[in-house]
């Protein structure tokens, strides 16, 4: 009867692996493969190169500037998202007054979870083209008229290199945190009101009850999200597609590794080179999960 | 009840093993690499080659046409169907307009059966250098050397304008036909123009001054495409060639040392420096995108915008009704090689037939078709743009943007040039504009900007990958 029902869970599972063998783990070996070819995308001729195109990879500029605001965004966006999510969360589930009652959240708090979640109905498209006209650099642009109403002056936004890119990750900034504090605001109504409440008659400040309670009870979330955020930060290609100027400018300056591996392979017919990228940020990926996983690991705390 | 239960278990196992059998057969079918796939036999033709039909067509083989669907549409296309069907009254004609060209045809050229006919324009196009070099592309004498459809006395080659011949070449054989004909300048909106009394000028400081009456109006001289800064880049070199002569875009073209040291490109890229430095230009305008920008200037808030001749029809849904889109030439730099009027023109729209195509006789004999007057001139009525087929648009009432540009065309003659560099080096393409955009935010100096176009180009012709090419 062992075997019979080995036999069940496998015709189950058949279909879907065999779905993902195809859609997901042949293009990664094809990717691999063609990384060392000089494939151009469109013919069905080409050659074996060994590591040309990696070696021409490591000389590559525009690659490595590329790389660069891959990691500005990878330090940003996370430790951005995750501070502002936990903060509003934290104030959603224990910030109003306590009382006789007990802890509470603040009021109203059902109408903010729902505004901050908004933004994650919406398609990564539909906001990067909102905020690149409330960005638009001209005086009539939406954001320039409020900050001169103001007297704050007016800004360039995505027009100017030196800023952009920070447009960009206040965009990913403003996507994401929505997610993330539905999630932390889960995760947080799991944690027993009575221990803040006991801390809280123990004298705890809410400071503290939030470093010494919350934090460490929501250890295993925020390395959840902190892994999917990074490897959010290292794609990027939507936004910057949509939003910038070129895309990728002004000047580069907004130029992440997903836009070169569409420009190189879809563009410039260089798909053996944009493979060997696709094969770098891969690595990259894979590594960067490891690590962060690696370090921020700590024993688990049961309640 | 367990009997059924027990039944309708095994039927759901047989069922189940049925699905896993079907998924991981298709498996080894759909594994096959993204480029690989059989040549397969191609061609088509095959019957009598005739005078009335010289690529030998066989009148039952199906035709396949995709169209980039974009500023043109492709009604014209659908005439030019019709214009086949009337001849092979046989074949099933298959066309598909899109704006997703690469994305839809990739697979096919790497599967080996790419379409007939393929309008490869837009943003997304197929590389056609890739394609060419590849031979994946039809070579095209064949047809420059039949008859022309409206008299048989007339090749193809000498019906269609000289730029189209030097546009088809890849390789050092024609294999594109690039069928409109593209004038570019400075637009702007005659009607305002002849209110206020202004004159588009003929020299930079005559420039100059209208910028100064334009500003003291309360409207921006100048806007631009800040987004895709190949358009402001389009003025740049056009009046740089004007200054220095047809030779500094020949040397840019061919990637030669020093081509963008030209002192004529150090004056042309003062004097955007200069618009900018005296607020010449549209605040912003630097991130703006074409649309953005294009409904500025229709909004009368900036009176130039550089473009192609595209533009009016780009531009009809927002222009209001009496907008009269015209072009106006660049100013003159002193000291001129050329005179002012005359343009940067293109050859655009580039039709191509794939070497392996399965009716690629149909393929010629559509192309062959869509160069007559009728095809050009029906093109023409639907767009307002006009083509390369010789005297097509004669007899046709033009709108102002068309009859302006035609006009431009006509004065400008063996004066007018092209460049293309960007479409042979197109990973060169966007960084060199992104340079440009740089210059003319005023954020690089002449000196710099010169320095690293120049070591772009230079990087361009060291890459092993680049096929270097020089132009006639």
């Amino acid at each position: 009867m062992r075997h019979g029902s080995y036999r069940f869970v496998a015709s189950f599972l058949a279909i879907p692996l065999a779905l993902y063998a195809i859609f997901v783990i042949s293009p990664f070996a094809q990717a691999f493969y063609y990384s060392l070819t000089d494939w151009t995308g469109v013919s069905p001729k080409f050659k074996f190169v060994g590591f040309e195109n990696f070696s021409t990879l490591a000389k590559d500029a525009v690659f490595r500037a590329a790389l660069g605001h891959n990691v500005i965004l990878l330090i940003g966006v996370p430790l951005l998202v995750i501070f502002l999510s936990l903060v509003f969360a934290y104030l959603l589930n224990v910030g109003g007054r306590s009382n006789s009652a007990g802890v509470q959240g603040v009021r109203g708090n059902g109408f903010y979870k729902l505004a901050f979640f908004l933004p994650q109905v919406l398609s990564i498209p539909v906001i990067a083209v909102i905020w690149s006209v409330v960005m638009t650099s001209t005086d009539n642009g939406l954001a320039n008229t409020v900050t001169k109403k103001l007297g704050l002056g007016t800004s360039e936004y995505l027009a100017s290199p030196k800023i952009a890119l920070y447009c960009v990750m206040w965009v990913m900034v403003w996507g994401s945190v929505g997610f993330y504090l539905v999630l932390f605001n889960a995760a947080m109504s799991g944690i027993p009101k009575d221990i803040f409440e006991a801390a809280i008659i123990d004298g705890a400040t809410r400071l503290s009850t939030f470093f010494r309670i919350t934090l460490p009870l929501l250890w295993d979330t925020i390395q959840t999200a902190w892994v999917y955020l990074a490897i959010m930060a290292l794609d990027a290609y939507a936004l910057v597609a949509v939003m910038t100027a070129g895309p990728g400018g002004p000047d580069n300056s907004t130029q992440v590794m997903g836009l070169q591996i569409a420009n190189n392979g879809f563009q410039f017919g260089r798909a053996g080179y944009a493979s060997a990228m696709g094969v770098v940020l891969f690595f990259l990926t894979l590594l960067i999960a490891a690590v962060m996983l690696r370090a921020t690991r700590r024993d688990r705390i049961e309640y | 009840m367990t009997t059924p239960n027990n039944l309708s278990r095994r039927l759901f196992l047989q069922r189940a093993a049925v699905g896993t059998l079907l998924a991981t057969g298709g498996s080894t079918l759909l594994a096959a690499c993204a480029s690989g796939g059989d040549e397969g036999d191609t061609g088509g033709g095959g019957a009598d080659k005739t005078a009335e039909n010289p690529f030998g067509v066989k009148k039952e083989d199906p035709l396949d046409v995709v169209i980039f669907k974009g500023g043109y549409g492709d009604d014209y296309a659908k005439f030019h169907e019709s214009l086949y069907k009337k001849k092979f009254a046989e074949s099933a004609i298959k066309h598909t307009g899109t704006t997703e060209i690469t994305p839809t045809l990739q697979p096919r050229f790497n599967g080996g059966n790419p379409p007939d006919v393929i309008d490869n324009s837009g943003a997304k196009m197929l590389p056609v250098s890739t394609l060419a070099s590849s031979g994946q592309l039809a070579d095209l004498t064949a047809l420059l050397d039949a008859a022309s459809i409206d008299d048989p006395a007339v090749k193809v080659r000498d019906s269609v304008e000289p730029i189209t011949l030097e546009a088809a070449q890849q390789g050092g054989k024609p294999a594109v036909l690039n069928y409109v004909l593209t004038v570019y300048g400075l637009w702007y909106n005659k009607k305002l123009f002849t209110e206020k009394g202004w004159e588009p000028a003929k020299t930079w400081a005559e420039f100059l001054t209208l910028c100064e009456t334009i500003k003291k109006a309360g409207i921006a001289p100048l806007a631009h495409q800040g987004k895709h800064p190949y358009y402001i880049g389009q003025i740049l070199l056009d009046m740089a060639v004007k200054h220095g002569g047809k030779d500094v875009i020949k040397a840019i073209d061919g990637l030669e040392p020093n081509a963008w040291m030209h002192p004529s490109i150090k004056l042309a890229a003062e004097a955007l420096l200069e618009l900018k430095k005296k607020d010449y230009i549209l605040k912003g305008t630097e991130g703006l995108d074409h649309i953005q920008s294009q409904t500025a200037w229709n909004q009368g808030k900036a009176a130039f915008i550089p473009s192609g001749s595209w533009l009016e029809n780009e531009q009809k849904p927002v222009a209001p009704k009496d907008f009269a889109t015209t072009v106006a030439f660049t100013p003159l730099l002193d000291g001129a090689k050329l005179p002012v009027d005359c343009t940067e023109i293109s050859a655009g729209e580039g039709f191509i037939v794939p070497e392996k195509a399965k009716n690629k006789a149909g393929g010629l004999e559509y192309l062959r078709l869509m160069l007559s007057k009728e095809g050009a001139g029906k093109f023409t009525e639907l767009t307002g743009s006009p083509t390369v087929v010789k005297g097509a648009a004669e007899g046709l009432t033009l709108s102002p943007g068309a009859a302006s540009s035609s006009a431009l065309l006509k004065s400008g003659a063996d004066n007018n040039w092209s460049t293309y560099f960007g479409d042979w080096y197109s990973p060169m393409r966007d960084p060199l504009y992104s340079i440009v955009a740089e210059l003319v935010a005023a954020r690089i100096t002449s000196d710099e900007f010169q320095k690293r176009a120049q070591k772009l180009a230079d990087d361009t012709a060291k890459d092993p990958k680049t096929v270097k090419r020089t132009r006639s």
